[in-house]
């Protein structure tokens, strides 16, 4: 399983890609904390940028990484090796090397710059994100055969994820405005990963405009030790369910 | 020789007949209580009063007389009545720990209390665990100078820090004002000045007026309170160069205006507010050379409101910078530094080509579905408010700063 990860990294590592996926995250980090004297709104500069980015290039580089070694996991598959070792191998391969590029791209220049709750917060769940969309890739990859239908899937997913969910739960909140929807968003939180990441951020950020009653609430429940931990584990099960679905269907799968 | 003698003594006793007799008050003398040597003295008379606790149940000060607390001394009620009560003119109360008065719904019992009194000064006191701490009534040309009040911190049983009802010409200054229930209480006081105070961690407002005109309050600090300040039902007030900060939570603001008419807001700074400025029936307000720095709301205008200018003010941080229930309308916003503003300056005048709208599409979405606030920060809200600003239809159209300025004001 390690070995596996390990001639992924290294092959990942002879390609530029994730290195420019690295540098780009570099050189945002570095721009808007060196442009802004005020740390707290580079954090939400960051914030904004990290929760369309980093989602879209972990799902689409990790979709078409998987497919473009289809010929390795054949190969693979004809060895000796189970199933599941291979696919884990995959992701802990990609998953790690995407989020050596975070880090790299992200967390370095934060800790430097903004070292505070925000900024371990806003590390934390990028990294979380990160993983949960390299997940994400494998659960859609596995579905198709077609490095095509694979990659728009992944787009539609990041899509769905980044922008439609959000206008769906607006739409949500004005047809049922007359209700008492406070319960109901914390439950509608947990289906999106890039919500609970960023409310996790903006709780720290925000708090002073989140006094309103609804953003009391949240405060009372995601900025509790239990309400974090909550997250924390909804953010875990992002990236575990769909590993596990991926893993399921690739143990039947007809390569 | 016996002559010269005399002469000197008389001498060394002149200022003692001309300026009063000095009393001194300790605990290993005759005269073992304040009140004591009220009764022995005369006007004009001064009572040093010597380190100790000394048991004060509501001892009144009815002469002209200054008292002076050498070492801080103690005045302490027991909870049983008040601790002082100042019914003469030209008094000068200073240096005390004046402690534990009574509590009680029925009459508001207080640490220093002046009654139908001119020129008297409290000065240099400390004042722990009274209901009400110093309470003015029906009193002219009174200085309130460097106290220190420290409140129960109860908040059903708690009294105003510095509380004025139907006076004339105070002063208030230098005081430090804590866990009270407001601060600071103005009720028809007319032509005061309140400086250099920090109010901070008071149960309701750290500095509240009703119905009182032409006061000025400058250079204080409104640090945490249950609101900052309050001011309802007034006119002509000033508001200069104070700070208002961390006055968070629900329903809490750093300035709440209501009723009110021709004030000046003038170089004060709002930092950390859940609102800076709340306004409600407010007209003729002109905020100007104001700092709002990462406020949740900076300005919440509501559609009552006529008439307010809002000019020369940094905009900076805040997660919204303008809110309002309504169509706002004859509100005026010009030459501010809003840090949210994306225009340009062909000319390079340093005034933005393009108005900023401060009322966001967002700020609407939020004030009709207050849920919403979930979706802060997300990639559609943001998509939304660049929409609305490229070609606005929800937000109020008249609501716009047409010069706004492209760098912040330095001061």
């Amino acid at each position: 399983m390690f070995k596996i990860a390990k001639y992924i990294i290294l092959d990942i590592v002879r390609s530029k890609v994730l290195i420019a996926y690295t540098v780009l995250l570099l050189a945002i980090s570095l721009t808007i904390f060196m442009a802004d004297g005020d740390v707290t709104k580079g954090l939400v500069s960051i914030t904004t940028v990290i929760m369309i980015i980093v989602p879209l290039v972990s799902v689409v580089y990790s979709t078409t990484y998987y497919f473009n070694a289809a010929e390795f996991t054949e190969l693979l598959v004809s060895q000796p090796i189970s199933r599941k070792n291979i696919l884990m191998g995959k992701f802990i391969g990609i998953g790690s090397s995407v989020l050596f590029a975070f880090v790299a791209g992200v967390c370095i220049p934060v800790s430097i710059f903004a070292f505070s709750a925000t900024g371990i917060t806003l590390m934390v769940s990028g990294c979380l994100l990160t993983l949960s969309f390299v997940s994400l890739a494998f659960f859609t990859s596995t579905r198709t055969r077609d490095k095509a239908r694979g990659i728009g899937l992944a787009l539609m997913l990041w899509f769905y994820f980044a922008i439609l969910f959000d206008g769906l739960v607006l739409l949500f909140l004005y047809s049922f405005a007359d209700y008492p929807l406070e319960k109901a968003m914390i439950a509608l939180t947990a289906l999106n990963p890039i919500d609970l990441a960023r409310i996790l951020i903006l709780l720290q950020l925000d708090i002073s405009a989140l006094m309103g009653y609804t953003g009391a609430l949240y405060q009372q429940f995601f900025g509790s030790g239990s309400g974090i931990i909550f997250s924390l584990i909804l953010q875990i099960i992002w990236i575990g369910a769909p590993l596990l679905l991926a893993l399921k269907a690739f143990k039947k799968k007809d390569l | 020789m016996r002559n010269y003698l005399l002469k000197l003594c008389l001498l060394l006793m002149l200022p003692a007949a001309v300026f009063g007799r000095t009393i001194i008050v300790s605990p290993h003398t005759q005269i073992q209580t304040l009140k004591k040597a009220i009764d022995l003295a005369k006007n004009g008379d001064t009572i040093i009063v010597q380190p100790g606790l000394y048991t004060s149940i509501n001892t009144i000060v009815n002469k002209e007389l200054t008292i002076l607390g050498e070492g801080k001394p103690v005045l302490d009620a027991h909870h049983r009545e008040e601790v002082v009560t100042i019914t003469s003119n030209n008094v000068k109360f200073d240096g005390f720990i004046i402690q534990n008065s009574r509590t009680g719904s029925m009459r508001d019992f207080a640490g220093v209390r002046l009654s139908k009194v001119q020129n008297v000064t409290v000065s240099n006191n400390t004042l722990l665990n009274n209901f009400f701490g110093i309470y003015l009534s029906d009193s002219n040309n009174i200085s309130v100078i460097n106290n220190h009040l420290s409140g129960s911190n109860n908040a059903e049983n708690s009294g105003n820090g510095i509380h004025l009802w139907k006076c004339k010409y105070v002063l208030i200054s230098g005081n430090y004002v804590t866990h009270h229930r407001d601060g600071i209480y103005f009720e028809f006081a007319k032509n005061s000045t309140i400086e250099n105070n920090v109010s901070e961690k008071n149960i309701r407002y750290g500095l509240h007026f009703m119905f009182s005109d032409d006061d000025t309050y400058l250079h204080n600090t409104f640090r945490n309170n249950g609101s900052g300040v309050a001011v309802m039902y007034t006119r002509r007030i000033k508001m200069l160069n104070n700070t208002f900060t961390q006055n968070w939570g629900g329903s809490i603001y750093g300035l709440l205006l209501k009723e009110i008419s021709d004030a000046q807001i003038e170089g004060n700074q709002f930092i950390r507010n859940t609102t800076g400025i709340y306004m409600e029936n407010t007209e003729r307000i002109r905020v100007t050379k104001n700092n709002f720095r990462s406020n949740g709301w900076a300005v919440r205008v509501l559609a009552s409101c006529y008439n307010n200018y809002f000019t020369n003010n940094n905009f900076e941080g805040n997660s919204f910078d303008a809110t309002t229930n309504g169509s706002l309308k004859e509100n005026y916003f010009s030459n501010n530094y809003w840090d949210k503003y994306e225009g340009y300056d062909l000319d390079k005048n340093g005034i933005g080509d393009v108005p900023y709208r401060p009322i966001s599409l967002y700020a609407q979405v939020i004030e009709q579905n207050p849920q919403s606030v979930m979706l802060m920060r997300s990639f559609i809200v943001n998509l939304m408010d660049k929409v609305e600003r490229a070609v606005p239809s929800v937000t109020p159209e008249t609501v716009k700063d047409e010069k706004p300025m492209m760098k912040p004001w330095k001061r």
